[in-house]
């Protein structure tokens, strides 16, 4: 089991017509490492997700996921999509129990017990029990989102997908959300690919980076991607990043590359 | 108004057996109607539905002209129309627009078709406000079986398709079949529209697809128990708007959106209660944060 990696990307490209997003990808996510996918907007963060998830095919090369091809391990996949307003009427437990047999066809009644046993564990991983049975939608984001936690992890998988999970989050539920999700990669030895605009949140769990720019890459640890001559080459623009108090911060001639996190330009030096 | 209240009367109506067809008609679509409302409003089909039922009266009317059944035509309009609805991204942004122009251009050609029959008005205005008293036994037979059909289907994509319903892009990512459940959803909907077009009319299945669920919404987050709430306010709903139209011989339609409409009244008001004074205090996310890290 431990020598198949939990994601391998072989010779990866993925295009929609005449536009490449990138071409070239290898990488292998072992088990428990935690991998973080940065880049501009329209960079294919989210699509590289897709592909895994078998909802997008891989335009050529290969890629396997939990060992199999994608589409087809998707119940030992955990998925956290980005905090939305969920105006379902639901409750917080019924949200968790979808991630554990909402894909199971039938009643389910059999196993109504041991479902319940599980969820109420799940719940209390993430500190979930006041608000359990409140309407989702009356839940704050941060609430929200440690719910999506609980929902990613209930059904113990073995490979986590986060799609954004910070954003629009305070800074004290950034840190709630990615504690749990890195607890869990430690206790469970789970995969972790974590798309996101900005690694600072996340600085100090991360194994890796995928930085992906305008169909070029780069892989490695933090400190080999992030520094300025790297980026520069990948924006081929001149890139300066800093590192002020323990946190990365990218200054460039582009606005694309700040994204949308305005607190940079308070933070740029003058 | 004495005749609303005259026992005796009702003793004598329950024993024909017309009326004891209607019942069980109207007991088959508020199980229907309350099973499938909570999933149409979580995936904000209220008006999905209005269109299907509109062109079930259609295919209605067009079986009538043609000189078959009208129980078959309005199944066949109201499916066809799921289709083609279901076929429609419910993501697309002009999807209400789309439904709104179809639903208008059924209703206007059904009409016609209408006005072309050469029989009774009686079967003209059945078709929009409900005829349940003109339900016969074959017609029961046809009901119960597509009733007990769309349960089982149900029964067994359930969870799968409440998933796809409130949650679909996690559902997508969890390998759930969202696309398809979605045009099987319609589907049955488009069967238990068809059924609801002969007894309460076209015109007004939204009140028991729709108003019982919507209500049960105000008062739980449950979906077990939105679900049989949903069902119990149907069959209040159905059963007794025919019980309470019978005396007087008033149209059904009239009594079942009266009622469904005051439960409705009744669920918003319990709700909005209970949203402001029986509310969880919650606690700042920060004070919550540590029994969340250390847990």
């Amino acid at each position: 089991m431990s020598e198949v990696p939990a994601v391998s990307l072989r010779d990866a490209t993925l295009g929609y017509g005449d536009r490449i997003l990138w071409s070239g990808l290898n990488l292998d996510i072992e088990r428990g490492e935690f991998v973080v996918v940065l880049g501009p907007n329209g960079s294919g963060k989210t699509s590289l997700l897709r592909v895994l998830l078998g909802l997008q095919p891989l335009s050529s090369g290969t890629v396997r996921i939990v060992g199999e091809a994608p589409g087809r391990g998707n119940r030992r996949i955990g998925y956290i999509p980005q905090q939305r307003a969920i105006d379902a009427p639901l409750r917080g437990r019924d949200l968790v129990g979808l991630g554990l047999d909402g894909h199971r066809w039938g009643t389910g009644l059999s196993r109504i017990r041991e479902r319940r046993e599980k969820v109420d564990q799940a719940l209390a991983d993430v500190g979930a029990e006041a608000f359990a049975k409140a309407p989702v939608a009356r839940l704050s984001g941060g609430e929200q989102q440690r719910l999506r936690v609980a929902q990613a992890l209930v059904s113990d998988p073995e490979v986590l997908l986060c799609d954004e999970p910070l954003l629009s989050l305070d800074l004290a539920n950034q840190r709630v959300v990615s504690s749990l999700i890195d607890h869990r990669r430690r206790s469970a030895d789970t995969a972790v690919l974590f798309v996101t605009h900005e690694i600072n949140p996340v600085l100090p769990l991360v194994d890796r980076v995928l930085y992906l720019v305008d169909g070029r890459f780069r892989i490695g640890r933090p400190d080999e991607v992030m520094n300025s001559e790297t980026l520069s080459e990948l924006y081929r623009a001149k890139i300066d990043v800093v590192r002020v108090r323990g946190q990365i911060h990218v200054v460039g001639a582009q606005s694309a590359v700040c994204e949308d996190q305005p607190h940079h330009l308070h933070e740029e030096p003058a | 108004m004495d005749r609303l209240f005259d026992w005796d009367l009702y003793g004598r109506l329950f024993a024909l057996p017309y009326v004891q067809a209607a019942l069980v008609a109207a007991a088959i679509l508020g199980v229907l109607a309350g099973v499938l409302g909570p999933l149409i409003v979580s995936r904000n089909m209220a008006f999905a539905v209005h269109g299907t039922s509109e062109l079930a009266f259609t295919g209605g009317a067009a079986a009538l002209l043609l000189g078959a059944d009208v129980g078959h035509g309005a199944l066949a309009g109201a499916i066809v129309a799921a289709l083609v609805l279901g076929l429609l991204s419910r993501r697309s942004s002009d999807h209400d627009s789309v439904i709104g122009a179809v639903l208008s251009f059924g209703l206007g050609v059904g009409v016609l078709l209408l006005w072309f029959y050469p029989g009774r008005a009686a079967n003209k205005f059945g078709l929009l406000v409900g005829q349940i008293v003109g339900v016969d036994f074959a017609s029961i037979a046809l009901l119960a079986s597509c009733g007990i059909g769309v349960l089982l289907v149900l029964l067994v994509i359930y969870r799968p398709l409440l998933f796809a319903s409130v949650d679909p892009d996690v559902a997508k990512a969890r390998g759930v079949p969202v696309g398809m459940l979605s045009i099987v959803f319609a589907v049955l909907v488009g069967v238990a529209t068809a059924l609801g077009v002969q007894t309460v009319g076209a015109l007004l299945v939204l009140a028991l697809m729709i108003t019982p669920a919507a209500a049960a919404a105000r008062v739980t987050a449950s979906p077990l128990r939105a679900t049989v709430l949903a069902v119990i306010f149907a069959e209040t709903a159905a059963l007794g708007g025919f019980i309470l139209s019978l005396a007087p011989g008033a149209p059904v339609s009239a009594f079942v959106t009266g009622i469904s409409f005051l439960i409705y009244l009744v669920c918003w008001t319990v709700g909005r209660g209970r949203g402001r004074v029986g509310r969880t205090p919650r606690l700042p996310d920060a004070v919550q944060l540590h029994g969340g890290v250390s847990g």
